[in-house]
């Protein structure tokens, strides 16, 4: 699997979680374990692009594809990523702890909604818990994020199902 | 939260899933793992092999036939919720899959997938009843399409044989009108009632062990749903009349 | 002091290492390190026949299966935190069971293994023959005491305190109208999206131990860790990393784990880590917020509240390991903002099969102004008059401060509300609220509520400027999320006339500051905020005595501003702050760094010994603020909902907050702060609830089933703020981390039951619980 552009190995053991795999093997530890059972969204990585729960695949399922955690967003000191730079802006973020899981679901909405509407935004943060925030911040930093929008990631998504063909 | 010890397969077709499914002892089909995994992380499954059906080439497309739209084993129902061809042909599936979780949820979960979970209050199988729809089922013993209406056998049973694999939905074009409301606590959730209109036809979740065909004017008769944290027996009977009333207000 | 930074929305600086994922919580350390799970009890109530662990350990991969029976201590109670003299019979668990269990989750044995997986497997392996035991799981049944949580606790009653102030049963008799209410508060969970967690690591050669814990109180698990291991305290490091949130249940301490990782890290010679589930975060954590009020009031023709009696009971679960700190402050804040003459409330703390209690956001409070709020909607009721007007004529008024309740605080003081204007906060919140949208089943909610904040004893800092010019600081009071290092750094950086973003804080790590308390009582501000402020103070005072010399100039004559020290009005002659760092603390050697300039030959040596008596080396200083008292804080919500009559969804049209705590250090945090209380308080008024069943068995025990609102469950929410500031401390602040939540049960009460016109006597609400409420009143 590739891995943040990097060419990975995936483990042996099958029943290790892409989460546990992220965190624990590799360590890449921005990926954040809230519930492993898909409802807090705090592990949400792409994969190939879209957003998924990382604690609801196995490592070994993510062999043959692109997974972008966190820290493949912004280069390490380099600029932040927009949505990242929204966040900050907006102070959509207070313990940090859910906040990977946000921004990568927003990453994914900006793909599918560039310019989102004030349900789309809401919608598409809806898969995500915040205990801290109340979210009025992070609505106003996915609408700021779309203002900031060069997503690297708008036109590789979605993936659509060969309709017909 | 650690999913128990399993052997792991990755078959590489439908013919090879069939043959391993049809030999092991106490083997799981995983598709998009969205209802499996949670309970293999409860500890609430326990499955001697897990058989990953994600591998599988040429089993992810979406296509119209009779006079409906085909969906196969690993469409993923993000897929669904953005074709055009649904959208032309069914929308009523597009309308019911948006109500399914949310959008990251939806990029790895399939509709097959779903609608063999056979979950009651899941809004798919009450979809796939009330168009009339049917599922095709596949071992090593051959394939069958067995009807929406004999498909759900119970809360979270179907009557695809232990061999079988889902490999195909197929949804007939909704007629008009048609509408799908639920009653849920957030949004995302699974529904504590909800109803399906498709022309004439009803068909309600979340009120008894399957989805169920109802009559529009007495829609709560012969029910005994059961109680749960955030509805009791009589609010679902209550709310399947409400949304009943809504669905065909419309 | 300037201002340039206090006052000021200043951007974060915590946020660019957790936003490119490289913050650093307890989970994220590793090392190599063994992973632990625990065996828990399955019953809320059993004797403990035997614990056979043997298939367990004899299982590849796991390292050690420990029960009560392998522990040093595992016949010693663990410490009740807060003894009270009415907490005749208080009792703590032990960490781990071995003849009884009292609710479900208790833990009984504690498997360490190559990683949590295999920890998982032999968990499953250790083989417990429980005797069940009638269980006692409401706090009503508890009361009944057909049967006892504790055999020598009779009646289950932990604690009883009874209070009064003036003559409630004269003022009662007397007034021209009286009514009595029976309220009811369900237990609630804080749900941090972090669960608890703890790694810790011995280093056998220098004896020392080193601990990372997702605690709210670092400085209190070291002295508790050195007592126990006897261990001096400097060989003890505790260290809480970033913490994905607390919401309070972060500051019990010691739950079994935080002494079981430490332990076995000693016994192994590997780090050990064991990072809790989100399952058993349900059962494991403490828990609060379930009480029983029964309420008598008198009052005029007009409104006016003359004779309070309140007689709760509070649901403490099965051990009081925190003391009788929830029911104190619950009778201490009933009365809120409102001017009641005379008032008794007496309390029975009851022991019931349920996990124990201790603080969670709000603390006693939101149940206390639910109760009050409640009472005033039914006088105004009762009387057909507004219940804005009622609300009105019982406020204390603005020139009666500081005002004293007469009731007992939790810090031993009597509760004395330093200042305030409760009647603008109510006529602002009426104002923003504006007029009642259109429609119908759409109700108004109001409630009005004074917060106890920024309890003592203590917090400290220390204040040091590099001879970068850079300055960092420290304390020891964790973050869980509140932005600490921003607006410590305001007002540091204020002090020291430097950029905030030249300020680096340091917080909840006892190798950079041991000592102190924790957070929580909404008292990082009040307590570290002031440490900050007199340790920024006595480093500023420090460079103008080094500076004065250098400068020759007068040390009244200096002020710091733009990173050095200046002659006032002339701002060519001044000296950076670095340099005055480098000049603080004579050298022997000039290694580099402008240290030349502080050898004993330097260009400008002064009269003396290099250190003057009673001078130190270093542009540094460490402070403490200890509060003379709480600072009340206090605010008013008000909101606009609709109900829908047929399926009982809930819809709130407007919400809005006028809050005051005092002088605000930063008002993005402090929107931060309430939009996040308020959210939290809308899930537990209306989606939440802990669904205990007669078997004292969770049966919501996940994310699936305990409805946190996610962002489509959760309004916008208009906030405005008013000032009063506090007189009790320099900076003039009051704590704001509780407030949001506090009111939000009372608000939401009132709106649904202005909408609907069905009574509301509990908490949380549903649309389950609305329909049956409209099928009783069919």
């Amino acid at each position: 699997m590739k891995v943040n552009g990097v060419e990975r190995a995936a483990p042996d053991e099958t029943r290790l979680l892409l989460s546990d795999h992220l965190r624990h093997e590799l360590g890449l530890t921005g990926t954040h374990v809230g519930c492993e059972h898909g409802v807090c969204g705090c592990c949400t990585v792409l994969l190939d692009g879209a957003p998924v729960r990382s604690c609801l695949m196995l490592a070994v399922q993510a062999e043959g594809h692109e997974v972008t955690t966190i820290e493949g967003l912004a280069r390490d000191g380099g600029a932040l990523h927009p949505v990242q730079q929204a966040f900050h802006e907006c102070h959509a973020l207070q313990c940090g702890f859910c906040t990977p899981g946000f921004v990568m679901s927003v990453v994914g909405l900006l793909a599918q909604h560039p310019r989102p509407t004030e349900q789309e935004v809401e919608e598409g943060i809806s898969g995500n818990l915040c205990r801290c925030t109340g979210y009025a911040s992070i609505r106003r930093a996915v609408t700021r994020a779309a203002e900031l929008n060069s997503s690297p990631l708008v036109g590789k998504y979605p993936p659509k199902a060969g309709d017909g063909a | 939260m650690k999913p128990p010890p399993f052997t792991y397969h990755a078959p590489g077709s439908v013919d090879e899933a069939c043959t391993l499914l049809g030999t092991l002892e106490d083997a799981k089909v995983l598709a998009g793992g969205q209802s499996l995994i949670p309970l293999l992380n409860f500890r609430l499954a326990r499955p001697q092999h897990l058989i990953d059906i994600n591998r599988i080439a040429g089993l992810d497309r979406i296509y119209e036939r009779d006079g409906g739209v085909a969906v196969q084993g690993l469409v993923r129902q993000a897929m669904v919720e953005d074709s055009d061809v649904v959208a032309r042909v069914c929308p009523l599936l597009t309308d019911a899959i948006r109500l399914v979780a949310h959008r990251v949820i939806r990029n790895r979960g399939t509709v097959c997938g779903n609608v063999a979970h056979a979950d009651p209050a899941s809004e798919l199988p009450a979809v796939l009843l009330a168009l009339g729809g049917s599922v095709v089922a596949k071992s090593v013993r051959g394939e069958r399409v067995i009807e929406a209406g004999a498909l759900f056998a119970g809360v979270f049973e179907t009557t695809l044989a232990p061999d079988e694999i889902l490999v195909e939905a197929w949804f007939p074009s909704s007629s008009k009108p048609y509408a799908v409301i639920e009653e849920s606590r957030r949004h995302g959730d699974f529904a504590l009632a909800g109803v399906v209109r498709a022309g004439d036809q009803l068909a309600l979740f979340g009120v008894a062990p399957t989805p169920v065909l109802a009559d529009r004017l007495d829609p709560a008769r012969g029910l005994e749903p059961s109680g749960d944290l955030e509805a009791s027996p009589d609010f679902r009977l209550h709310l399947v009349r409400v949304l009943t009333a809504q669905a065909f207000a419309a | 002091m300037t201002t340039r930074w206090f006052g000021s929305p200043v951007q974060r600086v915590e946020d660019d290492r957790l936003l490119r994922g490289k913050g650093r919580f307890t989970d994220d350390f590793d090392e190599g390190a063994l992973e632990c799970c625990f065996v828990r009890s399955p019953y809320a109530h059993a004797r403990i026949k035997s614990i056979d662990a043997t298939a367990a350990r004899a299982m590849p991969g796991v390292v050690a299966v420990y029960t009560a029976a392998e522990l040093p201590f595992g016949g010693v109670d663990l410490p009740l935190l807060i003894p009270h003299p009415n907490l005749t019979h208080g009792r703590t668990q032990r960490c781990l069971a071995a003849e009884r269990v009292r609710y479900a989750g208790e833990a009984v044995a504690f498997v360490v293994a190559e990683s949590r997986y295999l920890a998982e497997d032999a968990a499953e392996l250790v083989d417990v023959d429980y005797d069940p035991l009638p269980v006692v799981i409401t706090p009503e049944a508890a009361l009944a005491a057909e049967h006892l949580v504790h055999d020598d606790v009779p009646g289950n009653v932990a604690a009883e305190m009874l209070q009064e102030v003036g003559d409630v049963e004269k003022a009662l008799r007397a007034a021209p109208h009286s009514k009595r209410l029976k309220l009811r508060y369900e237990r609630a969970a804080a749900s941090p999206m972090e669960g608890r967690a703890v790694w810790a690591r011995w280093s056998a050669g220098d004896r020392k131990l080193m601990v990372y814990d997702s605690t709210q109180s670092p400085t209190s698990i070291r002295g508790g860790l050195a007592v126990l291991f006897g261990l001096p305290e400097s060989n003890v490091e505790v260290i809480a990393p970033d913490v994905g949130g607390g919401f309070g249940p972060k500051i019990m301490l010691f739950y079994p784990d935080e002494l079981l990782v430490p332990y076995a890290a000693m016994q192994h010679g590997r780090p050990v880590k064991w990072t809790e589930d989100r399952q058993e975060h349900f059962t494991a954590v403490n828990q609060e917020r379930g009480q029983v009020h029964e309420v008598e009031v008198g009052f005029d023709g007009d409104g006016r509240v003359l004779a309070l009696s309140d007689d709760f009971i509070h649901d403490g679960g099965a051990y009081t390991p925190y003391g009788i700190i929830l029911p104190i402050i619950s009778a201490a804040q009933l009365p809120g903002p409102y001017r009641i003459p005379n008032y008794r409330v007496r309390f029975r703390d009851m022991y019931t099969n349920a996990t124990p209690t201790s603080p969670y956001r709000g603390a006693g409070r939101p149940h206390a102004c639910f109760v009050m709020e409640r009472t005033l909607d039914a006088i105004a009721a009762d009387l057909h008059l507004d219940r804005i007007e009622v609300r009105r004529r019982n406020l204390i008024q603005a020139g009666e401060f500081p005002y004293d309740v007469g009731v007992a605080w939790q810090d031993g003081n009597t509760v004395i509300y330093d200042s305030g204007d409760y009647p603008t906060l109510l006529d602002k919140a009426i104002a923003k609220l504006g007029p009642k949208p259109p429609g119908d089943n759409v109700g108004m909610g109001i409630g009005i509520y004074v917060e106890g904040t920024g309890v003592g004893p203590y917090e400290g800092a220390h204040v040091q400027v590099l001879v970068s010019g850079k300055v960092v600081a420290a304390t020891g009071i964790p973050s869980q999320g509140q932005s600490h290092a921003t607006v410590w750094a305001q007002v540091v950086a204020d002090e020291l006339g430097v950029d905030v973003g030249d300020v680096e804080v340091t917080s909840g790590d006892t190798r950079r500051f041991p000592w102190g308390v924790g957070t929580f009582a909404s008292r990082g501000a009040v307590t570290a905020g002031n440490a900050m402020h007199v340790a920024a103070r006595m480093v500023a005072d420090k460079a103008k005595h080094i500076a004065a010399d250098h400068l020759e100039a007068a040390v009244e004559d200096l002020e710091l501003s733009g990173g050095a020290v200046r002659v006032k009005g002339s701002p060519d002659r001044g000296i950076p702050l670095g340099a005055v760092a480098v000049l603080s603390n004579p050298v022997r050697y000039a290694f580099g760094g402008g240290t030349e300039a502080a050898t004993q030959f330097a260009a400008q040596p002064r009269e003396g010994p290099p250190l003057r008596d009673g001078e130190q080396p270093g542009l540094e200083a460490t402070g403490y603020y200890s509060p003379p008292g709480s600072t009340w804080a206090s605010g008013c919500h008000a909101a606009y909902v609709r109900v829908d009559p047929k399926t009982f969804r809930l819809e709130i049209l407007k919400y809005v907050v006028v809050h005051d705590c005092g002088r605000v250090i930063n008002p993005l945090v402090l929107q931060g702060q309430i939009e996040g209380g308020v959210a939290q308080g809308i899930g537990g008024a209306f989606y939440e609830r802990l669904a205990y069943d007669g078997d004292g068995q969770l049966r919501n025990a996940s994310f699936m089933e305990f409805l946190m609102p996610y962002a489509t469950e959760i309004p916008s929410i208009e906030i405005d703020h008013i000032e009063t500031p506090s007189p009790l401390n320099p900076l003039g602040v009051k704590g704001a981390g509780e407030a949001g939540v506090i009111p939000v049960g009372a608000v939401l009460a009132s709106a649904i039951e202005d909408a609907t016109g069905m009574k509301i006597t509990e908490m949380p609400l549903s649309p389950l619980k609305l329909y049956e409420l409209s099928m009783l009143k069919k």
